[in-house]
């Protein structure tokens, strides 16, 4: 399944499940959650971090924890 | 005399909170801090209708009440015990009007904690602009609560607000969430425990990380047995909450809630574009420390030299307006320089401030983070870590505290441990007093004098210095902890002038107040060790017209041979003899040595010291620095501070850590003092060592 890590500038999708048990608290308060819309805003150097838009809110993670959100393209 | 009413204004970061805060109180207004605690606490009085009065509490910015930070654990600590001094009558939660969905969360929690609870929409300025609609009526109806609709920049919506907190009474106490539905069975065992309590304050309390100070656990008898439940598994049934209350907002703003996505190409993503671009990201955040230097140094100038001439002039009216004595020696000698020595910053440091401000302010900060975290990584810092080493610059407390929220502890432990070796505002004194002296006057390309070069030589120096022991320390340190790293975008924003005008003068003023203390202090002490002594200071003027015998010395030489005799013969003089082997290798006299001892309390008293023990005796208005440069070093007859020597001391107080406070509260933030210690040991022998290359190599 692609992972959020896997999102080209400017594509849509939604929020699908998490790879990991234990999801940082944090980062579901701050919005990502499975349901979600997810859109990649922009990258820093080496596509790390990234610079996400959830749900109208405005985040950035880095590439390891985006590799643990699973994803499903909009079309 | 009516009671005074009880509000705590509450929210996320980035709400505009604090502006609000400013728009209620006005200049009634204290900071200080949580009692035991680095946390600021601000308050202040809000007038209502009808002669009521409130007292308004600020407290920290936080996105839940799942405290993470000793900040954050202030909320909570203030919202759950309700024999607090501060707890709330009414809390007014605030919300960014762009952002409602995750502020909302915040506002679902504290209102089933059955505090009533108003929530104030901020930012309603930008409703028209965003096409953004808002069913008001429908919005109080789910939420149970009244809205206000407000505009801190356009002071919009504040009677209402004020009303609304007057007539507090009349809100509904309902929660609006039922987080027993997480987990029925968990809860039903909890309520028939505890039949008088409110299960959500249970819940809080026995999920929560941090320690709690005046809140302990203990009030709730008992509790310990419900966290048997694995850590994991609590974890889990947060989560779980969560999750429901995002269930429970999206519900309530899919009916309340309408934006028009048509314009998502706004002006915030234009501008994210250019300041986060792989190139012209970097280019124009250099671009900005640049002008903060150049700012820093030139621009300052002007002011500053006002000051230290007219504290020179005050000083010398001092001594003809007052009767001959002691006490006028102290205060013209002692004191008056001792705080010139202060003030005269005040123009720099709040330069410094200005800048800062405004960065945090335009939501800029949170994009140098973004670009610089991959950067840092490669040394063991965050990006988080940047906001510490940039805040750094200010001073090193803020900016300790300022790790907390760097999720990773080893990455926080190695920014707590090399942001000291940032510039701080005070090592600004030491800096600019050296560099006005020894570095030449000039431009380059007729722009950039060599003299603010050479302080942004020195700014990049301590950073160089902080980020390659923080590689050292990356490797060194055994720490394993998760990574994990989010920051919030904010919203780019106009600086709101009022705001940061208040932090200007707030954080001057508390620099200005605190390190006047120590320097107030430590010049009455240097005073009277410079003043007093022991056998031949007595007999100074013989001994000196003794030797003068015979030859044709003119009068005023041999007065200030008198001066200079005493001062050598005084308890400082005698105290700094003995250190003076110390410090000869790296160029300096003991005057100086004595400058670098008393500065271990503060570096800004260095130039204090220096100018009171060079006032002693000496009959003339001058300044700081025309003193300085009279020195002569007796072995050579050449100036004391030349380039060698400046340049030593340059380095010297590039890499010391010369500051107890700083110790104290890298002790507090690590809860050790291992820590401190060693800062203080190493950061100590690099700087003899880097001096000590220094001067042999430049003399």
């Amino acid at each position: 399944m692609p992972t959020i890590a896997d999102l080209n500038k400017g594509q849509r999708a939604i929020i699908k499940e998490f790879s990991v048990d234990l999801v940082p608290l944090k980062l579901l308060e701050m919005g990502c959650l499975p349901g979600n819309e997810v859109s990649l805003v922009q990258t820093a150097p080496f596509r790390d971090p990234l610079y996400l838009n959830i749900n109208g809110s405005h985040l950035a993670i880095r590439k390891a924890t985006a590799m643990q959100i699973e994803i499903e393209l909009i079309p | 005399m009516a009671k005074q009413l009880n509000v705590s204004l509450i929210g996320n970061p980035n709400t505009g909170k604090t502006s609000v805060f400013n728009r209620l109180t006005g200049l009634n207004q204290k900071v200080g801090n949580y009692p035991g605690i680095t946390v600021e606490r601000k308050e202040g009085i809000c007038k209502l209708a009808r002669g009521v009065k409130a007292h308004v509490l600020d407290l920290p910015g936080t996105y839940s009440l799942n405290a993470s930070s000793f900040d954050e654990n202030v909320v909570i600590e203030v919202l759950l015990n309700k024999n607090d001094k501060d707890f709330p009558d009414v809390a007014v939660v605030v919300c960014d009007v762009e952002n409602l969905k995750r502020n909302l969360l915040l506002f679902t929690q504290i209102k089933d904690l059955g505090i009533p609870t108003i929530l104030a929409i901020n930012m309603s300025d930008r409703m028209k602009r965003k096409a953004i609609s808002l069913n008001i009526p429908e919005l109080e109806q789910r939420l149970e609560t009244k809205v206000a609709l407000i505009s801190s920049r356009n002071n919009k919506g504040f009677d209402e607000l004020k009303e609304l907190i007057t007539n507090y009474k009349h809100l509904s106490t309902k929660p609006c969430v039922d987080a027993s539905v997480i987990a029925p069975e968990y809860f039903d065992r909890l309520k028939r425990t505890f039949p008088n309590q409110d299960l959500y304050k249970l819940w809080l309390v026995i999920t929560q990380d941090v320690n709690f100070g005046k809140l302990e656990r203990k009030d709730f008898k008992g509790v310990a047995s419900f966290e048997t439940e694995s850590k994991s598994n609590l974890k889990r049934l947060q989560q779980k909450e969560t999750i429901k209350r995002y269930q429970f907002i999206n519900e309530t703003l899919n009916e309340t809630l309408d934006v028009d996505t048509a314009n998502a190409k706004d002006f915030r993503s234009r501008l994210d574009k250019i300041l986060t671009h792989k190139i012209w990201g970097y280019a124009i955040f250099f671009g900005i420390l640049l002008l903060i230097f150049q700012a820093i140094f030139d621009w300052s100038s002007y002011p500053m030299d006002f000051i230290d001439s007219s504290f020179a002039s005050l000083s010398e009216w001092l001594k003809n307006s007052l009767p001959e004595g002691d006490f006028t020696n102290l205060i013209a000698e002692g004191i008056v320089p001792g705080l010139g020595g202060i003030v005269i910053f005040i123009p720099q440091i709040a330069f410094l401030f200005l800048f800062i401000s405004i960065l945090e302010e335009t939501g800029y900060m949170s994009r140098v983070v973004f670009l610089m975290d991959r950067v840092m990584r490669r040394f063991g810092l965050s990006g988080k870590s940047v906001v510490p080493l940039i805040s750094g610059t200010a001073c090193a407390i803020p900016a300790i505290m300022a790790t907390r929220n760097i999720e990773n502890w080893k990455e926080r432990l190695i920014t707590i441990l090399v942001t000291p070796f940032t510039t701080c505002s005070a090592r600004l004194p030491v800096y600019l007093i050296i560099i006005s002296l020894v570095i030449p006057e000039g431009r380059v390309l007729g722009v950039f004098t060599y003299q603010a070069l050479t302080l942004m030589f020195l700014y990049l120096l301590g950073f160089g210095a902080a980020i390659f022991s923080a590689y050292l320390l990356d490797k060194v340190l055994k720490i394993r902890s998760k990574t994990f790293f989010v920051v919030e975008m904010p919203n780019y924003k106009l600086p709101m002038p009022k705001n940061v005008l208040f932090t200007v003068v707030e954080k001057t003023k508390s620099f200005v107040l605190g390190a006047g203390k120590i320097i107030l202090a430590i010049s009455i002490i240097l005073w009277v060790l410079a003043s007093y002594g022991p056998g031949d200071f007595n007999n100074a003027e013989e001994i000196v017209r003794e030797s003068a015998m015979g030859m044709d010395t003119p009068e005023d030489e041999i007065e200030t041979q008198i001066a200079a005799f005493k001062l050598e013969k005084s308890y400082i003089g005698i105290l700094g003899k003995a250190i003076e082997p110390a410090v000869e290798p790296l160029g300096y006299d003991w005057k100086i040595g004595i400058a670098i001892v008393s500065s271990f309390a503060a570096r800004e008293v260095f130039v204090g010291t220096l100018a009171t023990i060079y006032s002693v005796g000496s009959e003339e208005e001058e300044t700081i620095k025309n003193r300085m440069a009279a020195e002569i070093n007796p072995a050579n007859g050449m100036p004391r501070f030349n380039f060698a020597s400046g340049i030593s001391l340059l380095l010297f107080y590039a890499f010391a850590m010369q500051c107890m406070s700083t110790l104290a509260v890298v002790r507090r933030e690590t809860n050790s003092w291992k820590w401190p210690m060693w800062q203080l040991v190493v950061m100590t022998v690099i700087a003899y060592v880097v001096a000590l290359g220094a001067y042999q190599v430049l003399n």
